[in-house]
């Protein structure tokens, strides 16, 4: 890559202006609403955290040269410009205080999708060189070997062969036409292997033809945490390959909220077209084989359970109602968290913030939000179906010393599979 | 006398034109401004259409979630309180219906007087909070311009020597009424420059919002 510039950048945050951009800028008020929305500002107090703060290098180069009065500014010698060491100073605003969660973009009372140019002006912060060193290896690693963290197709065989000794099933690897292409996370491979049991578990009650394709098992997207938009494509590109080459008509995303954001919405914009198979989050795929009847469940868990919506599933990609759906087959004593849903709280870990070591001290100030959520409903045990999110949960509860486990809703379907009467 | 009389002329004859020159060329080229930058297609499968969110968005977004009221009391309260207020004795007043009606040739019921007046007053100590919220509150000192403090200027300059003038606080009355109707015309040709726009662009702004929500399956 060429080397990085602030001319770059600047270029880069010019390309992102758009219409939605200009009618933002042009509505905000300055009511200060969003901070009141945002886990970083809230539980840190600092209002250098306020949302629509992060965006003033995106205000400016849009205020400089895509308004009369900024161009009058400008010839008149009283803009006010995006420097390098501005821009050094909003690294920790836009990448470490930021999850992409959303929740601002949702409250804005004038509209402000403040989420959306957040992702914009990651762009230009890659190309002016100012982008967290976390976020850069994860970049370089999924594109060198295919995964975020360096993971090889060797060590998810490991998992398979485990996976098949202890079902006595088989996971299928490159099948053609099989129904479904299911994607992984590195970090399902690594932490949650049991997400990969339960699916095998879970596809073969249903009756449901679905592979892993050695081509590519990895759905999660660096490109889009940092911000840069031809590495998001090229990632992009291999999941499309790998589908069409298993002539897979539909495609699972992984567990993984970005991953499930970065397939479903981004992706086809990033490759410039529209893909030939639908992409679908495993609990969609769960909930569907539950409306048809497909999956039969017994017993259910009695102790008192709650659930952590993850922002890029729920408030940014609909899928609400499916998780409460397959909670009620398998839960007797589920209680919803207060704000939940659209209205629920980031686990702080999102947008790429769990992968910059540096943000590690914000990371957790903003989990104390969720973690009020959990003691206001006071739950035994919590259900999720994201691996950052489980990660980010399971890592807080301890740092508080809660003794409340975190679990994987797909998991616990597959716990309360009734078993077949005869052996396949 | 004549003075002031010459003066209340001169904002209802060729300052009011200037103004609203001003005002609608600038607003019409401001929304161009945003128009003509356009919007990438988009590929994604959508879950539902655009439209019917974004046009409900464009009026959800008026009324605050309970939780955000719960956080923000002030802000959304005092924010309602004003804006009705300013909107009622902008719209609900005898005189300002008379040059409607003489302007556009239509007109509506108007509030009475006294009730004008007290929404008035209201509106006057409302906005007075949201200046002292504004240069209190860590967040909103923090995000505030000077272009904040003068947009808040003209328009509490709007409603205050409205108030004068109808209570005839000031003398001769033509000086009076001349104050308010340069103010209202400070506040037309300022709208379009400043961050008043959004009385426009908040529409547009949430219907954007909606429909880039609506599309992946959440109404916002």
């Amino acid at each position: 890559m060429s080397e990085l510039t602030l001319e770059r950048g600047l270029a880069a945050f010019r390309a992102e202006i758009d219409a939605p951009t200009a009618a933002f800028f042009s509505s905000c008020v300055h009511c200060g609403i969003c901070a009141q929305s945002c886990p970083f500002y809230l539980e840190t107090g600092d209002p250098k955290y306020t949302p629509i703060l992060k965006l003033e290098p995106l205000r400016l180069i849009w205020e400089n040269e895509f308004t009369l009065l900024g161009k009058l500014k400008g010839l008149l010698g009283l803009q006010r410009k995006v420097t390098d060491a501005m821009l050094a100073e909003w690294e920790e605003l836009l990448y470490d205080s930021c999850s992409m969660c959303g929740r601002c973009s949702m409250v804005c009372p004038v509209g402000n999708d403040l989420a959306y140019m957040i992702r914009k002006s990651r762009e230009g912060m890659v190309q002016s060189g100012h982008a967290p060193e976390g976020l850069i290896s994860a970049s370089v690693r999924a594109i060198k070997t295919g995964s975020p963290m360096g993971l090889q197709w060797k060590t998810l065989a490991v998992q398979i062969k485990h996976v098949e000794d202890s079902t006595g099933l088989k996971v299928p690897v490159d099948q053609v036409g099989a129904d479904y292409l299911v994607m992984l996370s590195s970090m399902e491979v690594i932490n949650f292997p049991e997400y990969l049991e339960a699916i095998t578990k879970i596809f073969d009650h249903a009756g449901v033809t679905w592979t892993l394709s050695t081509q590519c098992f990895e759905a999660t997207n660096a490109g889009i945490q940092i911000g840069n938009k031809d590495i998001a494509a090229q990632l992009v590109e291999r999941v499309v390959a790998a589908a069409e080459t298993l002539k897979a008509p539909n495609v699972i995303s992984p567990e993984c909220g970005h991953a499930f954001t970065a397939i479903r919405w981004e992706g086809p914009n990033l490759i410039g077209r529209a893909y030939p198979f639908r992409v679908f989050h495993i609990i969609e795929v769960l909930e569907e084989l539950r409306v048809a009847g497909r999956i039969k469940t017994e017993g259910k868990e009695m102790d008192r359970l709650s659930l952590h919506d993850p922002c890029n599933l729920a408030r940014k990609s609909g899928v609400i109602q499916q998780q409460r759906n397959l909670m009620d087959l398998v839960a007797d004593n589920f209680v919803d968290l207060k704000e939940h849903g659209k209205y629920q709280w980031c686990c702080g870990a999102g947008g790429g913030v769990s992968s910059n070591e540096r943000a590690e001290p914000l990371k957790m100030a903003a989990f104390k939000r969720k973690k009020a959520q959990i003691e206001e409903v006071a739950p035994e045990r919590m259900v999720t179906m994201c691996a950052t999110c489980r990660t980010q949960l399971e890592e807080g509860l301890e740092e508080f010393n809660m003794d409340i486990p975190v679990v994987g809703l797909t998991e616990m379907i597959a716990d309360h599979l009734v078993e077949k009467e005869t052996g396949s | 006398m004549s003075g002031s009389m010459e003066f209340l002329l001169w904002t209802k004859g060729p300052m009011f034109d200037i103004a609203m020159v001003i005002f609608a060329i600038g607003l019409l080229a401001r929304l161009a401004e945003i128009f003509l930058l356009g919007r990438a297609r988009n590929y994604a499968e959508p879950r539902a259409g655009e439209w019917p969110a974004g046009l409900r968005t464009m009026l959800t977004r008026t009324v605050a979630d309970r939780g955000t009221f719960e956080r923000a009391p002030f802000n959304v309260v005092v924010g309602w309180i004003w804006h009705l207020g300013f909107l009622a004795a902008l719209l609900l007043f005898v005189p300002h219906i008379e040059l409607a009606k003489g302007l556009f040739g239509i007109s509506w019921p108007a509030l009475p007087n006294p009730v004008v007046d007290f929404l008035t007053a209201i509106t006057l100590l409302s906005l007075v909070a949201t200046l002292v919220h504004r240069l209190n509150h860590p967040v909103k000192r923090r995000i505030s311009t000077i272009e904040d403090y003068l947009v808040w200027t003209v328009v509490f300059m709007v409603v205050l020597t409205g108030y004068l003038a109808y209570h005839r606080m000031v003398n001769p009355y033509p000086l009076a009424l001349g104050m308010h109707i340069l103010s209202a015309e400070i506040l037309l040709i300022l709208l379009p420059f400043t961050k008043l726009t959004h009385i426009l662009t908040a529409f547009i702004a949430r219907w954007y919002n909606g429909a880039a929500f609506g599309r992946k399956g959440v109404q916002s």
